[in-house]
Parts: C-alpha cells; sequence; structure tokens
C-alpha cells in the first residue's frame, strides 16, 4: 500500500464489506426499530461456516457464499422467531437487550467449538494484482465490489417490485397502518432478519478471506463497524446505510494513511459521535430534529419496585461486614472483593441507566479514567494511594460528563450508540496517547492500596476497603434518589418533554447524573488499577460494560440495592457453581435473554 | 351467540375493554345492517378509536364478542381480518409518507393477487378521485390534507372490501373538501360497500349516516335513525362531548 488510489481502493472495499453488514442493520432498524447488537454475531457465525466449508469440505466458491449466506439467514430466522418474536409486545429495551444476550451466547457458542485461536481463511482466489493508474488491484477486491454491488441490486429489486418488498417498505413506514393493509408483519420481519442476516454472514466470509484470518473478536468489531455506518446513513435509510458505508471505509483508510493502523477505529468513532451529534438522523435527513424515538420512560419495563424491610438490609450489610471474622477462604473474600468492584460499577449505571433513563453501553470506559488517573497520580506524582483514588472518581465524573454531554439531547437506542462510542473512543486514545498512558504497554507497578500510610495487602483489608466505599457509596445514592433531585431524575426519564415543560433542565441533570454515577466509577476503577498493579488500554472493555448492564438489569434498573444485589449474584453464582470462565460469558448471556423474557424488570423491580 | 339482528353485517355484542386497569368499554353493543353507513359519535375519551381498533383486532376486548357476517372475529390477526372484507381509513390517514401515492394505492390491494383486475380497479379510483392521476408518483407525504385523504380512501377501496370503518374521515379538512368526503362517502356505500365510521363532529355525520349511535366514556347513551337522532335535543349535549367538554 503506497499511493493514494491504493488508500481510496481499500476504503471502497472495505466500505462494500460494511455495507453488507449496515444494510442488514437498516433494514432491521426501519421494520422494527431496533438496532440489531447481534448482528455481528451472524458476521462471525458467517465467517466461521465459511471456514468449514473452504478449509473441511474443500468446497468451490461460489458454493461456499451460498452455504455461508443460507447458513447465516437460517440462524437470522431462528433469532427472530424464538428470541425476539416474544418480545413483540414488551417494553423497546427489551429487544435490544435481547439482541446483546443473543450476541454473548452466539460469539461464545463459536469460540467454544472453534477455539478463541485465530484461524487461517484462504481466499481460494489466484494471488495476483492488477496496475490501474497508480495502484493494484487484485481478484479478492473484484470479488468483493461483486458481492456488494449484486446484493444492493437484488435488494433494490426486491424493495421495489416484489409484493414481500412493498410489505417491507410499508411496515417501516407505517406498521399499523400495513396490518390494516393486510400486511403480516411476522413475515416482514422474518424475511428482514433472513436477508440481514445472510448479507452479513457472506461479510464475515469476505473480510476473513481479505485478511486471511478469522477469530472472535470479529463479532463485535463489525457490530460497531456496521452501526457506525448505518447511523451515519441515517438509521432504517438503506441507500444511506451504503453511502455511510462507503463514507466509512474511505475516512477510515485515510486515516490509517495520515496517522498510523491503530488510529482505524477512532476515526470511525469519532465519525459516528460527530454525526450523532450535528445530524442524529443521518447525513441525509435534511433538518437537525432528534430522532423519532419514543420517551425514555416507554423504553425501560415500569413496575413497582420490591419492598426491604430495613432490618434485612441492616442484618445484611452486617453479616457482610463481619464475614472476615468467619473462617472463610481467601478465595471466598476475593470472589466478594470483584463483587464489591464490580457493585459500584453497577451503582452507577443503575443511576445513570435506571434513574435517568439514559441506558449507557459504555460504562468501562468510567473505570478506565479511575484506574488510569489513580495510577498515574500515585505513580508519577507520588500522589497517597487513598487521595489518588478519590483523583480517579473526580475525573472519570468530569471527563466523563464532559464526554457525554454533547450527546444530551439523544434519546433511547441513541444514548446507548453515543456512549458505546464514547466508550471505544477513550479506549482507543488510552491505546493512542502513549506519552501519557504509555499505549500498548500499558501501566505496569501501580503501588498497592493504602490508606494513611497503611498499606491494605491481606485480602481482608482489602476486602473491608472496598466494602465500606461500595456502601458508603450506596447510601449516598440511596439519599440523592429520595430527594428532590432523584424526583427530577425519574420525571426525565419517564416523559422529557413534560419535565421540560416544568422547568427542569435536562442538561442540568443529566450531567448531575453522569457526575455522580461516574464519580463511583470511577472510585471502583481506581480501586482496581491498584489491585491489579497492571492496567492496560483492554483491561476495562465493552464486555465490562455489557456486564454491568447485565448486572443492573437483573436487580432492576435504578434500584439501589438491586445494583449490589445483582453484582454479587452475577460474579459468585458462577464461583459458587465452579463455572470454568470460558462458560461465563455464555451464562451472562442466557441470564440476560432470561431475564428480558419472564422479568424484564429485574429481580427488585425498576425505581 | 349474538343477538344482534339476522341482516347485520357487523355486530359487537356487550364488549367490554380495557388499557390495563381503565376500562374502556361497557357492554358496548353496535350493530351495521348490510349497506348501510352507520355512525359513531362522541367526544375525546369516549372509546370511538378503539371501538376502531377492536373491530380492526390492533385491540383484544377482555369479553364480549365482534361478528362479521356470521363469524366470530376476535382470535384473527389483524390481516386476517383484513381479508375478511374489512378496509380501514385509519385516523389522520396514516398513509406510508415516502412511497408514492401509486404505491399507497396498491399496497390497499396487498391482499388481492388478481393482477388485471387491481390495474382495472386503479384506473377505477382514479375516475373516483380525479385528482390523484397527476399526483400518482409523487411522495405521499408531500400532498396536502385533503388530497391525502382520498389517497386513504382509495387505498381502503382496492381491496374491495364489504365494509370500510372510517376514523374521523373529515378530521383536519378544509370545508371544501369535507364536503367532497362526505359525497365520496355516500357514493362508496351506494356501490354497495357497508361503511361504519368514527366522527366527532355529530351534524355532519348524520347527513349521510343511516344510523348513528352515541358513546360518552364507554357506554351507548343513546342510539336509533340518524334522521330521529338529528331532531333529538340530548344529541347536541353529546356530540359537544357532555358535561366532559372544555
Amino acid at each position: 500500500m503506497s499511493s493514494w488510489l491504493d488508500y481510496t481502493i481499500n476504503g471502497l472495499i472495505v466500505g462494500n464489506v460494511y455495507a453488507l453488514v449496515a444494510v442488514g442493520l437498516a433494514l432491521i432498524f426501519g421494520v422494527s426499530r431496533l438496532i440489531n447488537f447481534a448482528q455481528g454475531s451472524i458476521y462471525l457465525v458467517g465467517a466461521y461456516i465459511g471456514w468449514v466449508a473452504v478449509v473441511q469440505l474443500h468446497t468451490p466458491l461460489p458454493l461456499t457464499i451460498i452455504l455461508v449466506a443460507a447458513a447465516a439467514a437460517l440462524v437470522g430466522l431462528i433469532i427472530e422467531r424464538f428470541g425476539l418474536r416474544p418480545l413483540q409486545n414488551s417494553v423497546r429495551i427489551a429487544p435490544l437487550l435481547a439482541t446483546i444476550g443473543i450476541s454473548f451466547v452466539l460469539d461464545q457458542l463459536v469460540m467454544l467449538t472453534f477455539s478463541p485461536n485465530p484461524r487461517a481463511l484462504p481466499s481460494q482466489l489466484p494471488d495476483v494484482r492488477f496496475q490501474i493508474g497508480g495502484g493494484t488491484i487484485g481478484p479478492l477486491d473484484l470479488l468483493i465490489a461483486g458481492v456488494g454491488i449484486t446484493s444492493a441490486l437484488l435488494l433494490f429489486v426486491f424493495l421495489r417490485y416484489s409484493k414481500l418488498g412493498w410489505a417491507v417498505r410499508a411496515t417501516a413506514q407505517d406498521r399499523d397502518a400495513a396490518m390494516q393493509m393486510g400486511v403480516d408483519v411476522n413475515r416482514v420481519n422474518q424475511a428482514v432478519f433472513g436477508i440481514a442476516a445472510a448479507l452479513g454472514g457472506v461479510s464475515g466470509l469476505l473480510v476473513g478471506m481479505y485478511y486471511n484470518q478469522i477469530d472472535t473478536a470479529m463479532s463485535l468489531q463489525a457490530t460497531l463497524k456496521g452501526v457506525v455506518a448505518e447511523v451515519v446513513g441515517g438509521a432504517g435509510n438503506v441507500p444511506g446505510a451504503v453511502i455511510g458505508s462507503l463514507l466509512l471505509g474511505l475516512v477510515e483508510s485515510y486515516g490509517v494513511a495520515v496517522f498510523g493502523t491503530s488510529y482505524r477505529n477512532l476515526f470511525a468513532f469519532l465519525l459516528l459521535v460527530v454525526v450523532l451529534v450535528l445530524r442524529p438522523n443521518g447525513l441525509f435527513a435534511s433538518a437537525r430534529q432528534a430522532p423519532p424515538e419514543p420517551l425514555t420512560g416507554t423504553f425501560i419495563a415500569p413496575s413497582r419496585p420490591v419492598r426491604i424491610p430495613r432490618w434485612v438490609l441492616l442484618v445484611a450489610t452486617g453479616i457482610f461486614a463481619v464475614l472476615p471474622f468467619f473462617p472463610v477462604s481467601f478465595y471466598v473474600l476475593q470472589t466478594l472483593i470483584n463483587a464489591w468492584l464490580l457493585g459500584m460499577l453497577a451503582l452507577s449505571l443503575t443511576l445513570v441507566a435506571g434513574t435517568i433513563g439514559q441506558v449507557s453501553l459504555g460504562h468501562a470506559a468510567l473505570l478506565a479514567i479511575g484506574a488510569y488517573t489513580s495510577a498515574l497520580l500515585s505513580l508519577t506524582f507520588a500522589v497517597p494511594v487513598g487521595l489518588a483514588i478519590i483523583g480517579g472518581g473526580l475525573m472519570s465524573a468530569a471527563l466523563g460528563t464532559a464526554l457525554i454531554s454533547p450527546s444530551f439531547r439523544l434519546r433511547g437506542h441513541y444514548v446507548s450508540i453515543a456512549t458505546l462510542a464514547i466508550g471505544e473512543i477513550v479506549s482507543l486514545v488510552i491505546l493512542n496517547w502513549e506519552s501519557v498512558t504509555r499505549g500498548p504497554i500499558g501501566i505496569s507497578g501501580i503501588p498497592p492500596l493504602s490508606l494513611f500510610g497503611y498499606e491494605l495487602v491481606s485480602p481482608i483489608s482489602i476486602y473491608w476497603f472496598s466494602f465500606i466505599v461500595m456502601v458508603v457509596l450506596a447510601l449516598l445514592q440511596g439519599r440523592l434518589l429520595g430527594s428532590h433531585l432523584g424526583r427530577s431524575f425519574r420525571a426525565i426519564r419517564d416523559d422529557d418533554i413534560a419535565a421540560r415543560a416544568y422547568g427542569l433542565s435536562l442538561n442540568r441533570y443529566k450531567s448531575l447524573a453522569f457526575i455522580f454515577g461516574g464519580f463511583a466509577a470511577g472510585v471502583s476503577g481506581g480501586i482496581a488499577a491498584h489491585l491489579y498493579s497492571y492496567i492496560n488500554h483492554e483491561t476495562f472493555n465493552t464486555q465490562q460494560s455489557i456486564l454491568a448492564l447485565t448486572v443492573v438489569i437483573l436487580g432492576g434498573l435504578g434500584n439501589v440495592v438491586g445494583a449490589i444485589l445483582g453484582a454479587v449474584a452475577l460474579v459468585g453464582l458462577p464461583e459458587v457453581f465452579r463455572i470454568a470462565a470460558e462458560y461465563r460469558i455464555l451464562i451472562y448471556g442466557i441470564v440476560l435473554l432470561l431475564l428480558v423474557r419472564f422479568r424484564p424488570q429485574g429481580l427488585l423491580g425498576t425505581m | 351467540m349474538t343477538n344482534s339482528p339476522p341482516d347485520a353485517l357487523l355486530a359487537l355484542t356487550n364488549v367490554n375493554s380495557f388499557y390495563g386497569q381503565a376500562q374502556v368499554h361497557f357492554d358496548l353493543s353496535i350493530s351495521v345492517p348490510r349497506g348501510h353507513i352507520v355512525c359513531l359519535l362522541g367526544g375525546n375519551a369516549s372509546g370511538k378509536s378503539t371501538t376502531m381498533k377492536i373491530i380492526l383486532g390492533l385491540v383484544k376486548p377482555r369479553s364480549g364478542d365482534v361478528i362479521f357476517d356470521g363469524a366470530s372475529l376476535l382470535g384473527l390477526t389483524t390481516p386476517q381480518i383484513v381479508r375478511r372484507g374489512i378496509a380501514s381509513v385509519p385516523e389522520a390517514r396514516r398513509l406510508f409518507a415516502d412511497m408514492s401515492v401509486r404505491e399507497n394505492i396498491l399496497m390497499g390491494a396487498f391482499v388481492r393477487n388478481d393482477r388485471d383486475a387491481i390495474a382495472q380497479d386503479l384506473d377505477k379510483m382514479l375516475t373516483l378521485f380525479p385528482k390523484l392521476g397527476q399526483r400518482l408518483s409523487q411522495r405521499a407525504g408531500s400532498l396536502s390534507g385533503g388530497e391525502q385523504q382520498m389517497v386513504a380512501m382509495a387505498r381502503a377501496l382496492m381491496s374491495r372490501p364489504r365494509m370500510i370503518v372510517m376514523d374521523e374521515p373529515t378530521m383536519g379538512l378544509s370545508p371544501l373538501y369535507v364536503d367532497r368526503v362526505l359525497e365520496l362517502i355516500r357514493a362508496i356505500n351506494q356501490e354497495g360497500v357497508s361503511v361504519f365510521m368514527v366522527e366527532q363532529n355529530a351534524s355532519l355525520a348524520l347527513e349521510i349516516a343511516h344510523e348513528a349511535y352515541v358513546l360518552q366514556t364507554g357506554k351507548i347513551v343513546l342510539s336509533g335513525s340518524a334522521r330521529a337522532l338529528k331532531d333529538d335535543p340530548r344529541i347536541r349535549d353529546a356530540y359537544l362531548g357532555g358535561s366532559e367538554a372544555a
């Protein structure tokens, strides 16, 4: 790769691949107003089916493509029928969470079947490159372009000239009216999921061949890129998704040309955030209006919280406080320390996602900010660890709020996308800002926890320290929720227009929620940094953000006690049942799916 | 099963419906005789639109029955109900805004598969609604309210329904279009299509209806022939929304 033409060709080819994912997302969003977070998993499944076909069955290329498309479509149909259709009449957050759960399950199943090690996926095409102008192009580039253009044409013909295609378009415009014309909306959903999955699967196959390698980390990347392209083009806009994808491919390719490979994703997510802030309806929307999302209150399952008598809470707190006096193993204490750290993150997320209704998918970024701040303060400036952790919390509160503030006017799904993108950006900045964060090497030799000069190294002292911090944060949050501030938060969640009409400044209250939440998460990250003594840009990843969300949903959105209960349950139960590490994510996915289906308000109910 | 008169094409019998805890309908019974225009009058929050939704299967009643042409509609999905011969003109038109006018009208024939006859019916719609001829390739969302109402009515007719249910067909239209819409409803009815319409504007509706019902907070408080109701002093209160009117 040398010339600009090469970078342009590369950008367009990669854009073509993104388009196959993004078009599927756009079709699904159009019909169901749902961002399908499982799209990347189908792409992953497509890549591995392709690997089986090519490497084990030795199928010729055309047959491989057909096989992958058919198998992926089948997976898509199964997801629609058994994962999403039962949720048709649930709250809006339910299908969103279900697709996240499904993607966990699918990714883990692929990982357990094929092992997490990368595999080579040969392209079956001759390895030659043709000179054109100042650049070169290979047969695989042409194949990808050909598949992209053919799919676009087929899709156009389908939507424009077939009866089912008309039904898809009509349903996307007005679901109820389409039903009143006799359109069977379930069939439309099926068709759309089948098509989206077939395209996604083929995309995975092509990418695998393009890089000659596949691994299970592809899934999340594909979902993220597809979502970026789709939102850039305008959610639900199929031609927009194609153009958004090509644009994304070019931006990434030129970004890599100028700054280097590790900047690729940074450009993708910056593009997304810029579009979300300036043109939330996509580049091709005429007006700068907020996207058509329901009021957030209808997004989250309403329920009455389970009343827990005060003495039960006191007894439970007491038991956990005196636990170290009993002959419990270090292993149990270690597990509970993890639960308390996750509990702090969950407290933060349940406030932001539950109480004020901003479902964040990038909460791990707050951990990372707190952890890096605390680590650097204590290492570079020799700040006492206790103070450094508080510094981490403050930095997380300030920086986290500042980063999210441009997206305060977004709602529902769009908040989730924006927070996801900001989370990724934080991790990418950490990776690339080597002079401060030490880049990919990470920070090692972080001093252990200490308080007033006394080092906390025994598990018992660490246990007490993290437990006390968490209880204090929980008490503060409980007070907060009972005050007029808490009421204002809930008013904004339930109906932000009405809240504004009563004079509540949305930006101010959302900032307050993120400041408080950012502090709790930052403290958790800070403690973790001193516990681990080594952190890097991958220590706090999207998987942790999703785990925190699962914890919060399990406990009941907005529910303080629920957040802690959820953390103990999700950290503790896999330990109690001695479930091997590789099955845990699978279990989390299944827990999320079951919750969404049978108890969307969580164990203790939303507050 | 049913105690509605045998000539009724559509009959709601003792329907009770709820939104969550709140009861919308109390023992609602309405019948639409074959070939008639029946109008349901009532103010805001009287349960008119929910009545439409119950007929179309979009809301399920907790008790009671909905009989169309001798068979119950309960348990059928909306598309199945449409296939039985009920077309609808939804409240506020609900066109497919980004599809062309032609595509909108043809969407009305979604349940049919006879291509040639559909093409003929499209021509027929253009004679019935001549203005739409020049608009066929335009985005439906770009039409005026009155024109959109024409498209919505043409769309409903394209399924060759036995009955059309309309939710406030004159709402938000200019006086000129209101007259036009009423004329068209009468014309459609004279072709043998039964009409059930929900209206707030009683004086207009009673001009073209055969029978009318007055709904107040979920209960029928008055019913009879349109002619008789027009002279009823109580109708005045009712169509102004009675005591709940602002």
